[in-house]
């Protein structure tokens, strides 16, 4: 077979060769993907003891205590005959003898498993006045069975008050919206809507204002304090500088504790800050700085000032100074350079360090505590209590959960705005 | 000319004209302009220097020679210590930078890195409150003159060196300034792209007339783009001239040396003669040489340039030098022969490539002595001005 053309011979080779490349390109980069992935696994792997360690510690217990605000099986779980009798209850009215009987032995066998206080805790939480009326209860069907027991049941008025046996069967469902709505002052009205509580019952939408105010006067008084010396620090030479740098951050290495206590310390009746306004007769009465709003927001704008001022100083820093030197050569006064070169440029700063500083002051709590006056605790001390004092966990993670769904909006938006990348945090 | 003319970049070569414009009063004034940054040494001392309308004068120095000192109080940054400084004939020592209408090119371009390219051009536009139209127009126009006009919408970090570099000399030019300061502007570029940079400046120089104070260190730039440029050394000009004077008669063993290349042959001058004086080699030999400014007895150093020296029997009256031949460099174009006089002092001759000298040979290095340059000692490695007192 020596008649094969040369053209015949090609082809075939050619497109063996063709399709060789193409292997050897897919190998290549088949091979380089390998490569890549083996990297990354390694790098995820140095990460893991932290991401480990993140995930037991941080996102795990934060979920389980958030879950707490909308999953409460308290009642459900101490009340199971109750639960089955109310099943088949319209909700209108008072439901039939059987619920009342259900609940008699419900409340005996807590009693017997000692569980009836939580339980009253429990119902308390959602009715208030719920506690003693359980409790009372539980003592008189100590030796009461079966007729005796219903009747026993009847006698108290409470239970047969229109409010007790809805709020009962929503409390056997171990989903609850009660703690969420109740943390924005509303909850469910007899209707099945959804409606503000009375006023006088009213607290967290105020405190939450209340908080986002501070953390905003916070950081505005911090811009204005912290912007003026960013700038002289990002310009003034070396040495002076570094001292300048050293005494902003020398009040950031002791405890939050002790700055408070030092705080206290200045602002109360008879301290230094009184002492200095009589002595240079600003004022002729002892102001009440300790304890008010005002002394709440001087102690925190003191406490936050390098958290605003750090950003805005490393952004400055980047500056150089011929960018000023080129807007006054073309003409641009000092204002008119300031306004449209320097501010543009700081702005990323800017915004990083107000946005530090707010979002720290809304879970700010020490402070407040020890120096602010009782219509001067935010959010976290109310949180702080119900976690310590009340011992209703639900509230306080209903509570946690609406400051961390603000926060993060918050941040969505700062982000959005500006754009995560620009943001200089350091 | 006006400010007028110097503009409208669209109008081309028609607003070309004559570099260098006649005599009178300079458009730019130093007059016994002082510096001093903290009252006992001064950046720059008693300096008068006039800049003619349409001049493009550099001023060339090594690093903390005053140069950028004497930019900066040019453009408002830095007020003179002493002495007063007019433009046209206008004293400008109270008036602040953003009133003195004097275009500057920063070193590293000092673009605006929130503004597009338009923007950054149009800056100096809208902050003398010029319509938007008439911004969009001028910058469209300036931008096509530095060919960026595709670019108007990026921003200055997504362009080359280059890029920016027009973009800061198009921010500089495009509010029609009739003086333009450029503080080594081709610092930050590579060789290539600097030399391309140098032709275009001077293009736009040629075709605006506008009137252009360069700094730079870089000596080839100096001499390839000014009409005259200002040597610099320790606070004070040490020359000042066309860059063919520089080269050809430096004044100072400085400006012989840091203009080009020398060889520099130290000695004492023998006797002076007119023009002329024969000086007596430290380690043996004689050489004649033209006198600048040296005295009989006083010990000087004689500034020869390479391509003054060659291998072939010197003329009547001419210097000759025994050497021998301690090594070659071949440049292509040239050859670069290391001679070894008797005193152990190299010499750098240029000669053609086809030279054949090998190592060790010995040779004849001879010079005409009008090509030798015989300065005072004292001044030649300190410098041309002495430093002075705040006294004086």
């Amino acid at each position: 077979m020596s008649a094969l053309q040369p053209s015949e011979l090609d082809r075939p080779t050619l497109a063996r060769d063709r399709s060789a490349a193409d292997a050897d390109l897919k190998s290549v980069s088949a091979a380089l993907r390998r490569a890549e992935f083996g990297d990354r696994m390694r790098s995820l792997l140095l990460a893991t003891p932290l991401l480990v360690l993140l995930a037991l510690s941080f996102g795990i217990p934060i979920l389980l205590l958030l879950s707490r605000a909308v999953y409460d099986p308290t009642i459900a779980d101490a009340l199971p005959k109750t639960t089955v009798a109310l099943a088949g209850w319209s909700g209108q009215g008072l439901p039939g003898d059987d619920a009342f009987a259900a609940l008699a032995a419900d409340l005996k066998d807590n009693q017997a498993k000692g569980t009836a206080y939580e339980l009253a805790k429990s119902l308390n939480a959602r009715l208030p006045g719920a506690r003693s009326q359980v409790l009372k209860t539980v003592r008189k069907l100590e030796s009461a069975d079966g007729q005796a027991a219903l009747e026993a049941m009847k006698s108290v008025p409470f239970w047969s008050a229109p409010s007790t046996w809805p709020t009962i069967r929503s409390g056997t469902n171990s989903l609850t919206s009660f703690y969420l709505l109740s943390a924005l002052d509303l909850r469910w009205n007899a209707a099945g809507g959804i409606e503000r509580v009375p006023p006088e019952q009213a607290i967290f939408i105020q405190v939450f204002l209340r908080t986002f105010f501070v953390a905003a006067s916070v950081t505005l008084a911090t811009l204005i304090l912290g912007f003026p010396l960013a700038y002289l620090i990002a310009n003034a030479p070396k040495g002076l500088a570094a001292i300048l740098i050293v005494a902003v951050l020398l009040p950031f290495w002791t405890s939050i504790l002790v700055r408070t206590a030092a705080w206290t310390v200045l602002l109360q009746k008879f301290g230094l800050a009184n002492d200095f306004l009589l002595f240079i007769g600003v004022i002729s009465d002892r102001l009440d700085l300790m304890y008010s709003r005002i002394g709440l927001i001087i102690a925190m704008t003191h406490i936050q000032l390098p958290f605003t001022l750090l950003p805005i100083y490393s952004v400055m820093r980047t500056i150089p100074p011929s960018q000023m030197k080129a807007a006054y050569s073309l003409g641009a006064r000092p204002f008119t350079a300031f306004r449209r070169i320097y501010i543009p440029q700081v702005f990323p700063g800017v915004m990083a360090g107000c946005m530090l500083t707010f979002i720290l002051c809304l879970g700010y709590y020490i402070t407040p505590a020890l120096i602010g006056g009782a219509s001067d605790q935010l959010i976290s001390n109310f949180i702080a209590n119900y976690v310590n004092v009340e011992l209703n966990w639900e509230m306080a993670a209903a509570l946690s959960f609406i400051l961390l769904v603000f926060t993060l909006a918050l941040f969505g938006i700062f982000a959005r705005v500006l754009g995560l990348d620009r943001l200089k945090l350091v | 000319m006006s400010a007028s003319q110097a503009a409208a970049p669209a109008h081309g070569a028609a607003t070309a004209r004559p570099v260098l414009a006649s005599a009178g009063p300079g458009f730019v004034e130093f007059a016994e302009v002082e510096k001093s940054y903290d009252g006992r040494t001064f950046a720059v001392t008693r300096m008068n220097l006039s800049v003619a309308r349409g001049e493009f004068l550099t001023l060339l120095g090594p690093s903390g020679s005053g140069k950028t000192t004497t930019l900066n109080m040019l453009a408002g940054f830095e007020r003179p210590t002493h002495g007063t400084i007019t433009l046209e004939g206008q004293p400008v020592d109270r008036l602040p930078p953003y009133q003195r209408n004097i275009g500057m090119v920063f070193q590293n371009y000092a673009l605006f890195p929130h503004m597009t390219v338009e923007e950054n051009v149009g800056f100096p536009l809208s902050v003398r409150q010029v319509s938007k139209a008439d911004i969009a127009a001028r910058v469209g126009r300036v931008l096509d003159m530095v060919r960026l006009k595709q670019f108007g919408d990026r921003r200055p970090a997504q362009l080359s060196g280059g890029q920016q570099q027009r973009v800061a000399l198009a921010r500089a030019l495009v509010f029609q300034p009739s003086l333009v300061l450029m503080d080594e502007p081709l610092g930050a570029l590579d060789k290539k792209l600097r030399e391309h940079m140098q032709l275009e400046i001077k293009q736009i120089h040629t075709m605006l007339g506008v009137t252009i104070v360069y700094v730079t260190h870089d000596q080839s730039e100096a001499l390839t783009m000014s009409d005259r440029v200002a040597v610099f050394n320790q606070g004070g000009i040490a020359q000042l001239g066309s860059p063919d004077d520089l080269y050809n008669t430096p004044q100072s063993s400085f400006v012989a040396s840091f203009i080009g290349e020398n060889n520099t042959l130290e000695g004492v001058v023998d006797r002076v003669s007119g023009e002329q004086c024969r000086v007596q080699l430290n380690g043996g030999g004689e050489i004649a040489a033209l006198a600048v400014g040296v005295t009989q007895g006083s010990p000087c150093h004689v500034a020869v340039r390479p391509e003054r020296l060659n291998l072939s029997a010197a003329a009547d009256g001419g210097n000759a030098l025994a050497a021998t031949v301690d090594g070659r460099i071949y440049l292509g174009d040239h050859l670069r022969l290391l001679a070894r006089l008797a005193n152990d002092q190299v010499l750098t001759v240029k000669l053609g490539p086809e030279a054949t000298m090998a190592n060790g040979e010995t040779v004849t290095v001879s010079c005409a002595p009008n090509d030798c340059r015989a300065f005072p000692a004292d001044a030649g490695t300190g410098g041309a001005i002495p430093k002075q007192g705040k006294t004086t």
